[in-house]
């Protein structure tokens, strides 16, 4: 299968979907990187560059929408969720406006350019905002299914994509797939621990599960792709089956998929839980993959958190 | 301008005045002195050329207005109320619980508000969204704005003054409320602004300057920026905050502060005294 950022599928779905009139995207000089680049050289009449200046863009975006447009806004995440959070708050968010803030470059997979551009936050600043979803795809194909089906629902979405080219869970780009927002995918059944995921930690997670089998632990995995609204009845399904759960996600351990879990599970059935991600501390420079392994992201690492985590149950 | 238009705009401006301290002192808060500035821009806007309808107020073909400085929502409450928008009435639970008159201009909850607006400085960036498709759309609305010159200090402002004259917004037409007074002082000792007037020229707009509270001034400066090609405009309105109101008038204590009921009472007595005098002459 070959591999394929969510971002670079993002920029193909705009094109496939987005041949309707009031369908716009907007970009803050890195459509090029955010590959809503595609959707420029399809569509140049409905693609607008709002050169550097992120705050202005949610603003636009919001402004446009009230025109009847659907408004697809791209930048890097750390720019969309952060930078201009408060726009995306009060232009977007409370008088509930079409836009899609769908954001690349996320988590420390950005690599080389290091903490400043690695977004490990998004999670929970979007979350907490009133109107908001959350999705995370982990694939080409789940990231294609989530642009038609956004691009098809009223109202405010952050849509959370990478950088790095990630290896197919559910198919190729072109493949139709089940896929519901705000219904976690089972991808391994398993009935002694459930590990939660999300973004390209699914595919680790996958690596973990086949490793975890070996040593005669059968585990669960879910592709939590919504972080809100999150699959309740997944997590209280995985709380009583397995009685043990462990998230995994490329973000702060606070505030985002971890968070949320351990939201769910302290109000309604509680059993241990064990996050895996950045540990409240900043990214660094280097290769995806050698970061992964810095900051303890790689299935080896998801192994023995199981391990520690199942002995505790 | 015609006279009897002329009338209607000092009445309606009279009328408008009286709702906005109804609201604020109803309240016991909110914003009347830049309000009291804005208020002949508002009313030649609603009163005279905004083509907006209250049976329909999502016409996608109306005119839009943006008040991008939201917390002059009681001067836009009052205007939208005068237009027919909503019972005036209503000014009397402005702010207070239940009421669909929130503390700055709420598009989801009150008729004839085409964006939320309050967080200084992305007012005016939904009227340049506005005004873009507009043109995607090949329609003919006009996209209208209120800035307060306070609000100029907020960096956004800038982002959205360079968008609006890159994508060439003839379409978009936004006014500087100038009365030179914040909330901690006048804007030259808060932070100062240098020249407004060349600072707008310089990021790409066709600048107007007229007195903020001349009808005929504003009708001119409102009909150049319509025959205005490829730039949009900025008619920079000097004004006097809190105008009307005698008490009130150029003091920033007033940015954000209700009358109490002695207060009041006297800032009635002035209005009905100034709206009696038009009255007679219509």
């Amino acid at each position: 299968m070959s591999k394929m950022a969510t971002r670079e599928a993002y920029g193909k779905a705009l094109v496939e979907f987005g041949n309707r009139d009031d369908v716009v995207v907007l970009d803050a000089d890195l459509s090029k990187s955010t590959m809503t680049a595609f959707f420029q050289k399809a569509y140049p009449d409905r693609h607008f560059n709002m050169g550097i200046a992120e705050g202005n863009m949610m603003s636009v975006a919001a402004g446009m929408s009230t025109c009847g447009k659907t408004a697809f806004a791209s930048t890097f995440a750390i720019f969309a969720a952060e930078r201009a959070l408060e726009q995306v708050r009060n232009s977007i968010c409370y008088p509930n406006l079409n836009v899609k803030v769908c954001a690349t470059h996320s988590g420390i997979t950005v690599g080389e350019d290091g903490a400043s551009h690695q977004c490990i936050e998004d999670l929970a600043t979007m979350r907490a905002l009133p109107n908001m979803r959350v999705v995370q795809p982990c694939d080409a194909a789940s990231t294609r299914a989530v642009i038609r089906a956004v691009m098809n629902t009223d109202g405010p979405f952050y849509v959370r994509l990478g950088r790095l080219a990630v290896e197919g869970v559910y198919g190729e780009y072109e493949d139709d797939i089940k896929f519901e927002i705000g219904k976690a995918n089972t991808i391994r059944e398993g009935s002694d621990i459930t590990i939660i995921a999300s973004g390209l930690m699914v595919q680790q997670s996958i690596a973990a599960v086949d490793m975890l089998k070996e040593k005669g632990i059968n585990a669960r995995l879910l592709d939590m792709h919504t972080i809100k609204p999150i699959d309740v009845a997944a997590i209280e399904k995985a709380s009583t089956d397995t009685g043990a759960i462990v998230t995994v996600e490329e973000h702060n351990i606070l505030g985002g998929l971890g968070g949320a879990v351990a939201e769910v599970l302290s109000e309604t059935r509680p059993c241990i839980l064990k996050r895996i991600g950045m540990k409240d501390e900043f990214g660094k420079s280097g290769k995806p993959e050698a970061l992964l392994k810095l900051f303890n992201l790689t299935p080896e690492n998801i192994v023995a958190a199981v391990e520690e985590t199942l002995a505790k149950k | 301008m015609e006279q009897s238009t002329h009338l209607q705009l000092k009445l309606f401006a009279a009328r408008m005045r009286k709702l906005i301290i109804e609201g604020v002192y109803s309240a016991q808060s909110g914003h009347p002195g830049g309000s009291l500035s804005s208020t002949e821009i508002f009313s030649y806007l609603y009163g005279e050329k905004l083509r907006v309808d209250p049976a329909t107020p999502e016409n996608p073909d109306r005119d839009r207005f943006v008040l991008s400085k939201g917390h002059c929502a009681p001067g836009l409450y009052a205007a939208l109320s005068l237009r027919g928008f909503f019972d005036p009435c209503n000014i009397k639970d402005f702010r207070k619980c239940g009421s669909m008159l929130q503390g700055h201009p709420c598009r989801a909850c009150i008729p004839g508000v085409d964006m939320s607006t309050g967080s200084l400085g992305q007012g005016i960036s939904t009227a340049v969204g506005m005004a873009m498709m507009g043109k995607l759309d090949k329609k003919d609305y006009r996209v209208y704005s209120i800035l307060g010159d306070g609000e100029l200090q907020e960096g956004q402002v800038w982002e959205a003054f360079m968008s609006a004259a890159h994508y060439k917004l003839d379409n978009l037409t936004a006014f500087i409320d100038f009365n030179g007074l914040q909330i901690d002082g006048k804007t030259d000792d808060v932070m100062s602004l240098g020249s407004i007037e060349a600072k707008v020229s310089a990021f790409g707009w066709h600048m107007i300057p007229v007195d903020g509270h001349d009808f005929e001034a504003i009708e001119a400066a409102v009909s150049e920026a319509e025959k205005t090609k490829g730039k949009p405009t900025m008619i920079v309105a000097k004004t006097h905050k809190g105008k009307g109101v005698s008490f009130m008038e150029d003091q920033a204590g007033w940015h954000g502060k209700a009358p109490n009921q002695q207060e009041y009472e006297q800032a009635m007595a002035e209005l009905d005294a100034a709206l009696a005098e038009l009255e007679v002459q219509a």
